[in-house]
This record gives structure tokens, C-alpha cells and sequence, in this order.
């Protein structure tokens, strides 16, 4: 789950970090009234699910209540890498003397926690890691033993920060720190860091990913869970329980597991089509959940054709196949549906589905025929031939 | 020969009593899996089908002679549970929990390697192991593997594993041992795990291998059987078109940041001379031609 900019300042100043006053807008007017309570100079900073928004203009210093009204305009509204921006943060504006990065993360190699420190902040980490790598001073952490506070010292030491900013950046990375394991998260990252003029160091900007597996001991989660930015399908399958992503073509797929889903993507793929998404219904496959497959594909309307890859391992074959065949009485199909059903009792499952068998409904005996027709269905119905 | 389990091995179901423990812990006895023992501290002394509980782990061990744990408990107890396991005095854990939290995992991955380090973890969020006609721990259906070998298999993704056992049995082909490592961060088993034992083992003369988008342990395996490899190596990985930033179901399946990718993790596993299929059926194709060529 992925934290806008605000949320997760809110997320670290339950964890005691130092961050800038402010208040979240959804209007222009509510962006003004802010400003006022807040007083001037503020930024105006679009709160989105992508990086790059002071490039693509949705970060804005607004000197008085007037340029907080014409920048909110701007902004709200603004497409940023395909996300509409709905809400502004309005913040107390802050001087910057310097500016650093800093981050925890897991390293999926060492199978350790990785902290990133660099006096180079206010950048993108990865354009630092390619021109000047040296820049970055890292540190890996065993997970049973944390982060102690001579570990934390000398890593900020090989970073080369500044002695007038050593103590309280020190202070902030314990709690970061206590914030990325204590709260779940997959990432956390501030940057920039900064220190200003009157040697305050200070949260300016909060990137944070938490890990959806660990709401069960975050009950507040939920919050931010429906903050997601989900296509209307994604929000649909979601609601449902489906693993849903999105994707452009016309192909609909439902496969059993995530990587046979992520195979059928590739494999339309290969044949000359695209899938309109990946959806993995899971190892059951019961009428309940192939229904509510087919109704979130149906409602797409880029859908063309419908692709559905099944194998069954401890899942049967004819059990499969009694839950399209009940699904397809409970929903009203309007693309031409591709089954492939393989594995155990794929027999007894074909038997089930021949009587049902049509122009739209049809059985192939291997995965990439069955894409090359799925494909094919598409491709006749988008030209309308 | 097999990896990491055999016909000797001795498992005990932690979850036995819950409806996933018993379905799967009974499916597996009916395979030929010795089930030994089930573990749950509210019902010890009861039975399952005549399977006795226990109330630990260390418990079943000691009364039963137990080397292997599989764990069917939900994902907010799993931490204990592997933990219960090591300490309990098995060898070779299974957890097949998806949901598992990322920290839970780095904690216990750790702990193992530093206070267990003869301790092997299989998952979490993997379908298990198994050695046809010998043993078969979690939730492959086990007639869909043909016994006998040549070849190993090892696999991040469950279906995909039972893909590429079925192609192999359409064709004949048997196999020695299926691991599937399952698709999470943090993996107790790695691919470079089961390389180096199937290249040990002499009866495994060729391996499967079947990766997917999301950090690089496809590209630390490529290079492992660059170096250490002399037996052949067919491969498949899932996620060429997968959009970045997005979790393809597996918690580990993302590409982020450019890094990750289907497209990268092929050309590494081609350059360390592993034949690299494009679907699953292919890379069947391919192994199928390596096992005539042995």
C-alpha cells in the first residue's frame, strides 16, 4: 500500500519525527482557507501515487493566499503520469540550508533491512546511485538485532553529514527506523532530509510503502487502504477479494494462480494480442469466485474476448467446470469465452462443459492455442467483422 | 535419490486440527508421506484419522522421532510456528501460509541462519515438495508427477510448478524432486538452495527451473550455475508484460524502479548457458530435448 505524501508525514509524526505543519485541501477554496489558517508562505504540493510531480509542475511555492489560490487551480486536476491529482497538501513553507536522503529498505539479496544516507537529497536516489554511488553510505541490518545507536552514528559519520546536523539526523533515523519495522513497512523513504538555516533538521518530503500482509496488527491501515489509486476494475475485483491488475488490451483473463496468470499474460502476448488484465482467482476456483471473475471482466468494456486459463492440481477438473457453467447461468457474458482446462480430471471438467459449447463458448486442448484464439476472437470483434 | 526429503522422512503437521492442516496433512499420508504426528496445545492427546496431536512441536519429536515439520497455520502465527519448529528439533521446515508479513519473514529467516543454521526453511507462500513415489509435503497434487527422475525442478510459482510437472509427465519424463520455493521477499529456500543439491544428487541429470518477475534471485542463480553447474539447466520465467510498480500477485512479484524485469533475468540465465523457453510448454520442449540428449 502506497502512502500519499501527507499520510505518510502523519504515519512518521506518530513516531516522533519532525514534520512541517499542514493541511490537506480537496478544493481551491479549502487550499485558500488552509493557507489562511496556516499563514504564508506555503507550498502547494499535488499528493499522488508517482514520483516527478515538482517536474511535471505540481509542486508550487505560493508566497501569499493568492498564489495558493492560483497554483490549488493548477494543480488540482493536473494528470501526473496518467494519476488525476484530487487533493493538495498545504504546507508551512520551510528555509533549507541542505539537503539529504535517507531510507529503509529490504534487501531481497542479503535478506537484511538496507539504510540508505546521502548528503546529495533533494534528487532522485537512483540518478545519484548511477553518477556519484559513492555518495550514498549504506548500511545493512540484521532484523534480529535492529539498529543500534553507535551503529546509527557511524553510518551517518560515513555519510559525511555536517557535525551541526549529526545529532538530531541521528534521532530521526532510529525513529525511521522503529517507524519501517514497527509500522510494516516495505519502504520508507525522506527525501530530502534537510537542515536549515538555524540547524533544525526536518522532514520535508515522506515516501512510504506498507505491507499489506501485516494489517491483521494494523487496524488503522484500513484508512489508507482505500486511498489507493485503482482503476474502477481494480476497485471491483478488489472488493471482492480477487488478485486484480489492470492492463490495456482487449484479451480478459482468469487463470489459478499468480504465476500461471502472469504466464497467460506473456503468452497472449506472444501471439500477437494483449491482455486487458492479469486476475488470479486462487487455488479454489469455486462457482462463487469464477463468477465474480467474470463479472468484474464483463464490466470492461475494452474486454473483446475472455481467456480462461485453468490447471488443476488439487483442484478438480469437473469442479472447475461446474462453476463456469453455473457462473455463465448467474452472469450474462457478452464476449466470446476461451477455455483451457488441464491437469487433474481435465476430462471429466471437458465433459461437464460440452453440452455447453458454442461460438461462444469454446474448449483448446494447449494454453498457447487457446491464446491464439482468444486472440483471434478479439481481433474479429474490435473490426467488427 | 531426492533432495531435502525422502521416503524416511518423518513430518509433523503444525495446524493438523485446523481444515487446511487435516485436508492436505490427510491427502499427503494417502500419497505415502510418513504423517506422523500433528501439533495444536488446546487438543493434544486427541487424534487425527489416528494421527496423534502433541501439544509442541519438541513434544511430537521426542514421542515420535518427527525430522520434518509442515506448517498449515494462519499467517499471524507463522513466525511462532517456525520458530516453535527449530527449536522443536526438526530439520526441514515447510510453511505453505501465504499472507505471511515481510518483516515476520526477515526475522525468522535470520534467526534460523544464526541460531539454526542446519535448519532448512521451505516458504513461506509455497505449494511444498515433493519426491514422487517417496514423499510429498504441502499441496501438490501428487499424482500429477511422474517418480523417477531425471530431472529436478525447482519453481517460484505454485501453478506453474504443477505446469511444468505435468508437461514433463505428458512426456514421459520423471522427476527426482519438485521444490517450489514459492513467491514472497523473502524465501528460507533459495533457487541457489536447490541447484546445489540437485547437482549433488546423482540421480537428477538435468533442472527445471522456473522464475518470475520481482528482485534477483534469477540473476544469483544464473550466475551460481555459470560457476558451479555441470548439469544442464532448462528455464521459464513468468512476467514478460507485467506493468512496473505492480504486485502480480506474489508479494515478491514487482518490478520496481527498472529492476526485476522478465527481460533481464533471460538474458542472464541465457548467458550462464541455460536454455530459456518462452512459455511453459516450450520450455517443457526444451527440457524434453536435453533429457533425449543425456
Amino acid at each position: 500500500m502506497d502512502l500519499f505524501e501527507y499520510q505518510g508525514k502523519q504515519f512518521f509524526a506518530g513516531y516522533g519525527m519532525p514534520v512541517s505543519p499542514g493541511e490537506i485541501a480537496f478544493t481551491v477554496d479549502e487550499a485558500v482557507a488552509a493557507a489562511e489558517r496556516l499563514g504564508t508562505p506555503v507550498m502547494v504540493k499535488a499528493q499522488v501515487h508517482a514520483g516527478g510531480r515538482g517536474k511535471a509542475g505540481g509542486v508550487k511555492f505560493a508566497a501569499t493566499v493568492d498564489d495558493v489560490r492560483t497554483h490549488a487551480s493548477a494543480i488540482l486536476g493536473l494528470d501526473i503520469k496518467g494519476h488525476v491529482v484530487g487533493r493538495v497538501w498545504i504546507e508551512k513553507a520551510s528555509d533549507i540550508a541542505e539537503e539529504y536522503y535517507a531510507s529503509f529498505t529490504l534487501d531481497r539479496s542479503e535478506k537484511k533491512h538496507l539504510g540508505m544516507l546521502s548528503v546529495e537529497g533533494g534528487v532522485e536516489i537512483e540518478t545519484v546511485a548511477e553518477e556519484n554511488p559513492d555518495a550514498i553510505a549504506k548500511v545493512w541490518i540484521d532484523p534480529v538485532d535492529g539498529l543500534s545507536e553507535s551503529e546509527c552514528r557511524s553510518w551517518v559519520a560515513a555519510a559525511g553529514l555536517p557535525d551541526a546536523a549529526v545529532d538530531r539526523t541521528v534521532d530521526i533515523l532510529l525513529k525511521l527506523y522503529t517507524a519501517y519495522v514497527d509500522g510494516d513497512a516495505d519502504m520508507v523513504e525522506i527525501n530530502p532530509l534537510i537542515l536549515t538555516p538555524e540547524g533544525q533538521v526536518h522532514v520535508l518530503d515522506a515516501k512510504v510503502t506498507l505491507d499489506a500482509n501485516s494489517v491483521f496488527r494494523h487496524e488503522d491501515y484500513a484508512a489508507f487502504d482505500e486511498t489507493q489509486s485503482r482503476d474502477e476494475r481494480e476497485t471491483a475485483a478488489h472488493e471482492i477479494g480477487l488478485q486484480y491488475v489492470g492492463l490495456d488490451g482487449s484479451v480478459g483473463v482468469i487463470a489459478n494462480g499468480a504465476g500461471l496468470a502472469m504466464s497467460t499474460v506473456d503468452v497472449i502476448s506472444q501471439v500477437g494480442g494483449a491482455a486487458a488484465n492479469f486476475l488470479d482467482i486462487g487455488g479454489g476456483a469455486d462457482v462463487d469466485t469464477m463468477a465474480g471473475a467474470l463479472e468484474v471482466i464483463n464490466n470492461d468494456p475494452a474486454v473483446r474476448s475472455i481467456f480462461i486459463n485453468i490447471f488443476g492440481g488439487i483442484t478438480r477438473g469437473e469442479v472447475v467446470a461446474n462453476g463456469i457453467v453455473e457462473a455463465l447461468e448467474r452472469v450474462t457474458i457478452n464476449s466470446p469465452i476461451v477455455i483451457r482446462l488441464d491437469g487433474t480430471n481435465a476430462d471429466e471438467g471437458r465433459m461437464i462443459l460440452e453440452p455447453h459449447f458454442s461460438d461462444s463458448l469454446q474448449m483448446a486442448s494447449t494454453m498457447l492455442e487457446a491464446a491464439e484464439r482468444a486472440v483471434g476472437l478479439a481481433t474479429t470483434a474490435s473490426t467488427g467483422a | 535419490m531426492s533432495i531435502f526429503v525422502d521416503e524416511t522422512t518423518r513430518v509433523v503437521y503444525q495446524g493438523l486440527t485446523g481444515s487446511q492442516g487435516r485436508y492436505y496433512g490427510l491427502l499427503n499420508r494417502d500419497y505415502g508421506t510418513q504423517v506422523v504426528a500433528g501439533t495444536n496445545p488446546r487438543k493434544a492427546g486427541e487424534d487425527v484419522d489416528g494421527i496423534p496431536i502433541f501439544a509442541s512441536v519438541a513434544e511430537a519429536v521426542a514421542e515420535t522421532g518427527a525430522t520434518a515439520s509442515c506448517i498449515f497455520i494462519p499467517a499471524p502465527g507463522v513466525h511462532d510456528a517456525v520458530i516453535e519448529a527449530a527449536e522443536g528439533g526438526v530439520k526441514f521446515i515447510v510453511s505453505v501460509t501465504e499472507g505471511v508479513p515481510a518483516h515476520d519473514e526477515a526475522r525468522f529467516y535470520n534467526r534460523l541462519r544464526r541460531d539454526f543454521p542446519d535448519v532448512q526453511l521451505l516458504g513461506p507462500n509455497c505449494p511444498g515438495i515433493i519426491s514422487p513415489g517417496k514423499c510429498n509435503i504441502g499441496i501438490t497434487a501428487g499424482h500429477i508427477a511422474l517418480p523417477g527422475g531425471p530431472v529436478g525442478i525447482v519453481s517460484r510459482s505454485g501453478t506453474l510448478t504443477y505446469q511444468a510437472l505435468y508437461e514433463l509427465k505428458q512426456k514421459g519424463i520423471g522427476c527426482t524432486t519438485c521444490v517450489g520455493i514459492g513467491g514472497d521477499p523473502v524465501p528460507g529456500t533459495s533457487f541457489i538452495d536447490c541447484l546445489a543439491a540437485f547437482e549433488e544428487d546423482p540421480e537428477t541429470k538435468a533442472v527445471m527451473m522456473i522464475g518470475e518477475i520481482g528482485g534477483s534471485a534469477e540473476e544469483e542463480a544464473a550466475a551460481f550455475i555459470r560457476d558451479n553447474m555441470t548439469k544442464p539447466v532448462a528455464s521459464y520465467v513468468a512476467g514478460v508484460t507485467a506493468p512496473p510498480g505492480k504486485k502480480m500477485g506474489h508479494a515478491g512479484a514487482i518490478v520496481s524502479g527498472g529492476k526485476g524485469t522478465a527481460a533481464a533475468k533471460m538474458d542472464a540465465l541465457r548467458s550462464a548457458g541455460v536454455q530459456v523457453g518462452l512459455n511453459p510448454t516450450e520450455a517443457g520442449e526444451l527440457m524434453a530435448g536435453i533429457v533425449a540428449g543425456l
